[in-house]
């Protein structure tokens, strides 16, 4: 049976000679990745603990900046690394190990887009809503600690 | 097509039925569906964690602190246990996708054996998931709920986490959990802890070198240690119940939230793994039967194989918002 399969990976710069080798090279690259997370993780660097922009004070502009640089003013950059590397992972995990990379390209932007478009809405409304309601309890409208 | 599994012999005419949209046949494009669908299930979860997490962005539990056991071993190793069960999920995976690929090739042998190791390491990561909830469920150290819900945890003058049960100091008049037998029929009372708040108190009292923590982050990221003063009258003034581990009401790691959503995603996760597990078995059976050889097509071996990938593809998320930020 053939079955024709894209042999290459990270825009082409690894290529490989069979399915399987293709296989065991995605793997690797994956335990890696998973092992930086893990190091990361445990030691912490300072360097990574915090923020590397403060928010802009002022009018509306000062706002458009921080809605744009906002993964870098309202994230620490560590958390901002872990969130990358698992969308990396996740990208790897589905285009080979689930073959999205031999569907057609409808197929894929398909799934893809509904599901990133879909993810994206829900993560915004439900994120600001609890900062909305972590500045209420900041406030001091709600007293929690008693 | 090769793949296709039944026809209708109206292959070719456009509405006969035996098209294949998008080059994909119909059992893999609604596993698709499906997995599009059960995404936005997870990620209404995993969202709705955030959405409390932001809630109580300045008093969450700290994983690393909260998941610091490995089996068999005593000691503090935050993610190690993590990262070993991320390793075995994402290594079944590659069986499972070597399974796929023996599949293409026809290979019964090789089907069988890939499936079988997928099997096993499912398994494995299943107990793993139930031990870790088992670590979980027991706690460690012991901790002090406060009128408002708030935790208080206990700490020596070095940092290091005291146990309640190492300090606690027995008083006397000890109460006895209502039974239904007594008194009032058939009303019965919760398990009492295996403390009060007063021999807890007491005990702080009788240990000078024991500080209140609570589940404050204070600027260097860390949980905010009272002095000797603050922790007295803290604890004296809010302290209501004494928790021993984690449950759908208590939780000794800080907000009860926490535990909630630990409980409901990673088993709504190993739910999906043992469903994984137990379709897999049976394809394996089948495999073993030699179904797929008869049909001519190892197709369904890849459309369980999509779902199991899915299920990976999950774990990386859960991992990464419950584990490491």
């Amino acid at each position: 049976m053939a079955h024709e399969h894209k042999l290459a990976i990270f825009r082409g710069t690894v290529k490989f000679k069979s399915n399987i080798q293709k296989i065991w090279g995605v793997l690797i690259f994956l335990t890696i990745v998973t092992a930086i997370e893990v190091i990361l993780g445990i030691y912490k660097p300072e360097f990574f603990m915090h923020t590397w922009m403060s928010p802009f004070e002022g009018g509306f502009f000062a706002t458009l900046g921080n809605i744009l640089f906002s993964p870098i003013i309202y994230m620490k950059p560590l958390n901002l690394i872990f969130i990358l590397l698992t969308i990396v992972k996740a990208y790897y995990i589905t285009w080979d190990f689930m073959h999205m990379r031999d569907e057609t390209s409808a197929l894929r932007k398909m799934v893809v887009w509904t599901g990133v478009f879909l993810i994206c809405y829900l993560i915004f409304i439900l994120l600001q809503e609890g900062g909305y309601i972590q500045s209420v309890y900041e406030n001091g409208y709600v007293k929690r600690d008693f | 097509m090769d793949t296709t599994v039944a026809n209708t012999g109206s292959e070719g005419k456009t509405w006969g039925g035996g098209n294949q949209p998008l080059r994909s046949s119909y059992g893999k494009m609604m596993m698709w569906f499906f997995i599009v669908s059960d995404a936005l299930t997870f990620s209404g979860f995993l969202a709705a964690y955030g959405f409390s997490r932001f809630k109580y962005i300045g008093s969450w539990p700290i994983a690393d602190e909260v998941f610091t056991h490995v089996p068999f071993f005593h000691g503090n190793y935050p993610m190690i246990y993590v990262a070993f069960m991320t390793f075995v999920l994402i290594m079944s995976s590659v069986t499972m996708v070597l399974a796929v690929d023996a599949g293409h090739h026809m290979n019964k042998t090789k089907v069988t054996w890939y499936m079988f190791l997928t099997i096993i390491g499912g398994l494995i990561f299943v107990g793993s998931q139930a031990w870790e909830w088992g670590t979980f469920i027991k706690g460690d150290f012991g901790a002090v709920q406060t009128q408002g819900g708030n935790i208080l945890q206990f700490v020596n003058t070095d940092g290091e986490r005291v146990a309640i049960s190492d300090i606690a100091v027995n008083a006397h008049g000890e109460r006895v959990a209502h039974e239904r037998k007594n008194g009032l029929w058939f009303v019965e009372e919760e398990t009492l802890p295996a403390y009060t708040v007063d021999e807890v108190y007491n005990g702080l009292v009788a240990h000078p070198d024991v500080l209140v923590r609570t589940q404050i982050i204070n600027e260097e990221g860390h949980k905010t240690v009272l002095t000797r003063e603050e922790s007295l009258t803290k604890l004296k003034k809010e302290g209501r119940l004494v928790v021993q581990g984690a449950n759908l009401k208590v939780n000794e790691y800080g907000t009860s939230l926490f535990a909630d959503f630990f409980f409901f995603i990673t088993g709504f996760h190993g739910f999906h793994v043992f469903s994984g597990v137990v379709i897999n078995i049976i394809i394996f059976f089948n495999v073993i039967l030699g179904t797929y050889e008869r049909r001519g097509s190892y197709e369904m071996v890849e459309k369980v194989g999509l779902y199991w990938h899915f299920v990976d593809l999950v774990w990386v998320f859960v991992f990464t918002f419950f584990y490491l930020v």
